[in-house]
């Protein structure tokens, strides 16, 4: 079953935090990738710029509005994603535990719609 | 109580005024931002007390009582802090020089859109530079007309702005020889700012943004009486904005060109395009925004004779052609050729454009190509190219439009 | 440039959507397909998910998505693009935008392996 792993962290803190160039990658993330290579688990991954490059835009009543910023301000940015291979639910949550983020942040785990 | 009509020609009065004065500080400072800022407070104020007070006797000289005002203040301030800065002084003697003689403030908002839409412009940002500095509109306004996250317009203005200073570009009209290519920047700016209020239907900050893309073009042929092209690009808004009332039905339905009901088209307006493409015609060479005017001409002949005169705007279409490559050229010569030819005809003649890259989400080229497709009976064509045109648009009633075409593909 | 588009649904609008929507995801899926962009997953409801964070060093489970937010993440795609202005024109085709928000997000270079 594929699950969308979702890394929810305050940008600021999580730069600080480990310590990451802005093209590069963590020790520790680089471990947990392998990780999720070596289990045959990796589907796909990618990180995300920082919110203040992002934009949202809705269509009401026929009108296109293009705001700055994502869709929502929350303490805890979405900064980036696995797509993860896993037997269920729970299999996922383990994964979802040994996240790096999971120790700065938050990692939200949802089923892929299957089919 | 002032009317709705009093108010909005106070607002107009106050942006022209602002306009006639950023541009009279600009062009001897090369500091767009600066005059800005130096009149940024009058304006404001202008804008709120205007519609309820009235106009002043003496727009600018108002404008530049507030802002010396304001000036002297920011000097002092900085004087106390002892942090002088040249640009406050400068603006300080232009504003105190316009002040003195505010009946004699020279023109120079042409000189600042020929800056604004300089080459060493950004050509996606002419328009903007040209509606803020000329206009005082907001960057947030023009952002939700251009479709750009409202910060990333602010910033790319203040970038424009600052290359107009640092790269020393000029406020003057171009010599002769560079003038038709100037202009037609300058024409091309203002032409894109009526298109994006063509857009959007039946919103009122879109219908704005038309008004004010005509308001400028009245003014540059008023400043540029002797450029045909000048009167061309305002005709050509005006042949469009005639339109604007019968491009959508009563249930709020696009209703394409030839289905367009000719009893609400705005008849002053085409009669006013009319005169201004005859007085074009008679000052000299041709050019592209003329040649459209008169396609466009040809197109309202339907109100005389019943229908376009297709034959013509081939012919003009082939003219154009020859001065510019574009595929949006292309792409509506197709759709004419479609009557004077066939529908086969005109599919062939977009074999020029369909390797054309920029045409794999370009929507009117599958809008077209799905309409030709589907008259020349090849319905699996057809039926691909108006669901890659459904896909590509973002106005509801232009994909419902193109969905009932699709559905009519399987009948008959 | 990557982009990643987050679609952001609001059920109830969503409840309201004519059926004709899905047949307009289909010819935006289409159009996407053709100018080179990958559609990407579709998440089941945000209340199916599960969120793990860590306090004082103890891991915590959450049932249900991460944010209570009125419009819940429900889609990706992904497009490679020139500028966030390509993106921005190509998030207002979504027929998502109608019925919830598309955030457009860029993204860093992948690593190559």
């Amino acid at each position: 079953m594929k699950f969308m792993l979702l890394i929810h962290g305050n940008e600021q803190a999580m730069m600080e935090a480990t310590q990451v160039n802005s093209a590069g990658m963590s020790p520790e993330y680089a471990a947990y990738n392998d990780a999720l290579i070596k289990a045959g688990a990796m589907l796909a991954g990618e990180r995300l710029r920082p919110t203040t490059s992002a934009a949202s835009v809705r269509v009401r009543n026929g009108k296109t509005e293009v705001l700055d910023g994502p869709y929502a301000e929350t303490k805890e940015q979405f900064g980036g994603y696995y797509i993860i291979e896993a037997s269920d639910l729970d299999a996922a949550m383990d994964w979802a535990q040994q996240c790096p983020a999971s120790q700065f942040g938050t990692v939200e785990v949802r089923p892929v719609v299957q089919g | 109580m002032i009317g709705d009509e009093a108010r909005k020609a106070a607002e107009r009065v106050a942006r022209e005024s602002y306009g006639r004065l950023v541009a009279f500080l600009a062009a001897r400072t090369r500091d767009v931002a600066g005059a800005e800022d130096a009149l940024a407070e009058a304006f404001a104020s202008a804008l709120k007390s205007w519609p309820q007070d009235g106009i002043p006797a003496n727009p600018d000289a108002w404008l530049l009582t507030v802002a010396r005002r304001r000036q002297t203040d920011a000097v002092r301030r900085r004087q106390t802090r002892q942090s002088g800065e040249v640009h406050i002084q400068l603006m300080t003697e232009e504003l105190d020089e316009a002040a003195a003689n505010p009946d004699l403030i020279p023109d120079r908002r042409l000189a600042l859109m020929f800056a604004c839409a300089h080459p060493d412009i950004e050509a996606g940002m002419r328009a903007p530079l040209i509606l803020q500095t000329i206009l005082g509109l907001t960057a947030i306004d023009i952002a939700a007309a251009f479709l750009i996250p409202p910060a990333t317009m602010g910033q790319r203005l203040v970038r424009a702005k600052a290359r107009i200073k640092d790269a020393g570009l000029p406020f003057a009209i171009p010599e002769r020889e560079d003038l038709p290519e100037r202009l037609d920047a300058v024409l091309e700016a203002i032409y894109a700012a009526y298109a994006k209020g063509w857009t959007e239907i039946g919103d009122t900050a879109a219908d704005r943004l038309a008004d004010e893309a005509i308001w400028l073009g009245r003014l540059v042929v008023s400043l540029l009486p002797d450029e045909p092209e000048a009167k061309g690009m305002l005709a050509l808004m005006l042949y469009a904005e005639a339109r604007r009332a019968a491009r959508r039905d009563a249930s709020g339905a696009y209703v394409p060109l030839e289905a367009q009901d000719i009893e609400l088209w705005d008849e002053p307006q085409v009669v006013a395009a009319e005169a201004l493409l005859r007085d074009a015609n008679r000052m000299g060479p041709t050019g592209r925004y003329q040649i459209e005017a008169a396609i466009q001409s040809a197109h309202v002949a339907r109100r005389v004779t019943g229908r376009s005169n297709w034959e013509s705007v081939v012919a003009l279409y082939d003219i154009l052609l020859g001065l510019t490559q574009s595929p949006v050229v292309v792409l509506n010569r197709a759709a004419a050729l479609a009557e004077t030819a066939g529908a086969d005809v005109a599919l062939a003649s977009l074999d020029t454009i369909a390797a054309d890259r920029r045409m794999a989400d370009y929507q009117p080229y599958w809008a077209a190509r799905g309409h030709l497709a589907a008259r020349a009976g090849r319905r699996e064509e057809a039926h691909e190219a108006l669901t890659l045109a459904i896909g590509l648009s973002s106005d509801e009633a232009v994909r419902q439009y193109l969905a009932v075409q699709r559905t009519a593909l399987n009948d008959g | 440039m990557q982009f990643m588009f987050l679609i952001h649904h609001d059920d109830e609008a969503l409840a309201k959507a004519p059926p004709t929507m899905w047949g307009e995801y289909a010819a935006f899926n289409e159009a996407l397909t053709k100018a080179g962009g990958t559609p990407g997953l579709r998440l089941d409801p945000a209340s199916k998910g599960r969120s793990v964070t860590r306090r004082n060093g103890k891991p915590e489970l959450l049932d249900g998505p991460y944010a209570d937010t009125k419009e819940q993440f429900a889609g990706y795609y992904m497009l490679d693009l020139p500028d966030i202005d390509a993106a921005v024109q190509w998030a207002a085709r979504c027929p998502s935008a109608q019925y919830g928000t598309v955030e457009v997000r860029p993204i860093w270079p992948t690593r190559s392996a």
